[in-house]
């Protein structure tokens, strides 16, 4: 896999909106890639386009794990990526 | 109520001849570089551009694609995150004679890309000289971070849905949200209506 | 689970711009006043808001670059095309008020009790020296006697934060070892290192695997990327290498 660019960042940078959004801190949870079957935590999964909303992918395979998108102060939350998040 | 941090303003917009900058946008001499995922690679051997959904599917090699008919262009951008980059030049292929090349009467398209990116338009804002497939971008080649071999250039519409490393049209007869739009982003996107969210 | 378990809800908080410091000429540490903060961690940090006078509201995150204990600070580095990193390091004056959310994070935390008492190997690339130097703050103050090497990659010498700082702990010989790597500018005379991190470089830094180190990896993601899978490559376990990407801006 290549290194991946500058401008991408991990959980660690979602860590805020991740403690809106579950309630609890959420950067040392782990998460199931739902094809690869990759277990991480969340603050080492990388994070994408944090500016339009993030998408955090699996570090292996690159699946959408999991989408945030803000929207008039309500966060649209996708896991679906996710065979689990604990 | 949220305290004013006293002196804190947004960026300036730029005096700008009167027209040019989107409402909400501010001008930038940078080209921010936004992904949803990792930058493919995708060899030029490998590449093609299709259209499916017409009567017949049609594809072009990146050969093939490179004899075709091509424009420069110089556009102004609008990213929804609210950049505004001016006098952008591009070259590529008009969609008008992509899509003439196909036989259809679907009024939608949905553009797919390398890396699963999808984004969806109405085939009225293809065409009459409004859109490409870019694959130069200020005199040289686009480089992959800005969505080479080829992207979608769609200007009057936020920059979304101009996909980077574009692949190709599926035509259809509904207009299915893609990546962003099913997320809550705006289906049509018209930055002159400052149409960023669903219901703006 | 590790880490802070943070009970209910984050909301977010008036603070007040205590004291100002320059650290270089882009980089200012604010020390804010937050009236009901609830404490922090070594390697956490904060999301702010600014809000303008229209009603235009920005938010970034800042590591916090005190220790648990000390005020809350920040320390920011101006971004010449930035929004909110010029009002910081530029504008900002003591008394003004700018809003907080926090403390944040349970992953890159440095805390003895939990992480216990292996050598440290600190890597930061430019801004990302912000959290290290918490951690490096903490242990001073709880009195661990825990060896650190911090291997510190800046452009040049005046880019150094919190240089007389780290010089300081330098020469008290108290078990931290800064080591700098100067890759663009060096003083003349220079005969540490001048160039990116590399396999060879972190094998000469790094603590030997058999002696249960842990590591945490800070700055531009190009940069963590590199240092991390060099240190796994040198056998630490993936699980003994935190990692914390900033972006091109230097915020997390």
């Amino acid at each position: 896999m290549d290194a991946l660019e500058d401008g991408v960042l991990d959980g660690n940078a979602i860590g805020g909106m991740l403690i809106e959004v579950f309630g609890a801190e959420m950067t040392t949870a782990v998460g199931i890639c739902g094809v690869c079957g990759t277990r991480g935590q969340v603050a080492e999964m990388p994070v994408y386009q944090a500016r339009m909303g993030a998408v955090v992918r699996c570090r292996v395979c690159d699946n959408v794990l999991m989408v945030f998108v803000e929207v008039r102060g309500i966060t649209c939350v996708d896991l679906s990526g996710l065979a689990s998040l604990s | 109520m949220s305290p004013i941090s006293r002196g804190f303003h947004r960026r300036h917009e730029e005096a700008e001849p009167a027209g040019r900058v989107p409402p909400g946008q501010y001008v930038t001499h940078d080209f921010p570089v936004l992904s949803a995922g990792p930058t493919p690679h995708t060899q030029l051997t490998d590449w093609t551009f299709s259209i499916e959904g017409g009567q017949s599917p049609v594809s072009w090699t990146w050969q093939e694609f490179q004899s075709l008919p091509t424009e420069t262009v110089t556009v102004d951008i609008h990213c929804v995150t609210r950049w505004s980059k001016l006098d952008t030049r591009w070259k590529g292929v008009s969609l008008d004679v992509l899509l003439g090349a196909v036989s259809y009467t679907a009024p939608y398209v949905l553009a797919f890309c390398d890396g699963g990116y999808t984004t969806n338009l109405p085939v009225a804002d293809l065409l009459g000289g409004k859109a490409w497939v870019a694959y130069s971008y200020d005199g040289s080649a686009l480089p992959a971070e800005h969505g080479g071999p080829a992207r979608l250039l769609v200007p009057h519409l936020y920059f979304w849905k101009s996909a980077k490393w574009v692949r190709g049209l599926r035509l259809r007869d509904t207009n299915a949200p893609g990546f962003w739009e099913m997320y809550g982003y705006h289906m049509y996107g018209d930055p002159w209506k400052e149409q960023r969210y669903a219901g703006d | 689970m590790e880490g802070t378990a943070v009970r209910g809800r984050l909301t977010w908080q008036t603070a007040t711009v205590g004291a100002v410091i320059d650290e270089t000429s882009k980089v200012r540490t604010l020390s804010l006043d937050v009236p009901d903060w609830r404490g922090h961690q070594a390697g956490q940090h904060l999301d702010i808001a600014l809000t303008a006078e229209d009603g235009y509201r920005a938010e970034r995150s800042y590591s916090i670059a005190s220790a648990p204990g000390e005020p809350v600070a920040i320390t920011v580095e101006r971004l010449d095309d930035g929004e909110v990193s010029p009002y910081l390091t530029q504008d900002v004056q003591i008394g003004d008020e700018i809003e907080v959310r926090g403390p944040i994070g349970g992953y890159f935390i440095w805390d003895p009790p939990v992480s216990g008492d292996g050598p440290l190997l600190l890597a930061a690339g430019g801004s990302g020296v912000v959290p290290l130097r918490a951690i490096l703050r903490h242990r001073g103050l709880v009195g661990s006697s825990v060896p650190v090497h911090l291997l510190y990659s800046v452009r040049s010498q005046a880019e150094v934060i919190y240089r007389s700082e780290l010089d300081h702990l330098n020469q008290e010989a108290d078990g931290v070892k800064v080591i700098y790597t100067l890759t663009r500018q060096q003083p003349p005379g220079w005969t540490g290192y001048a160039r990116r991190v590399d396999q060879q470089m972190m094998a000469e830094v790094a603590w030997p695997v058999a002696s249960g180190p842990l590591a945490y990896v800070c700055g531009p993601t190009n940069f963590v990327e590199a240092v991390a899978s060099d240190l796994v490559a040198l056998g630490y376990p993936p699980l003994r290498v935190k990692t914390e990407r900033f972006g091109a801006t230097g915020t997390p």
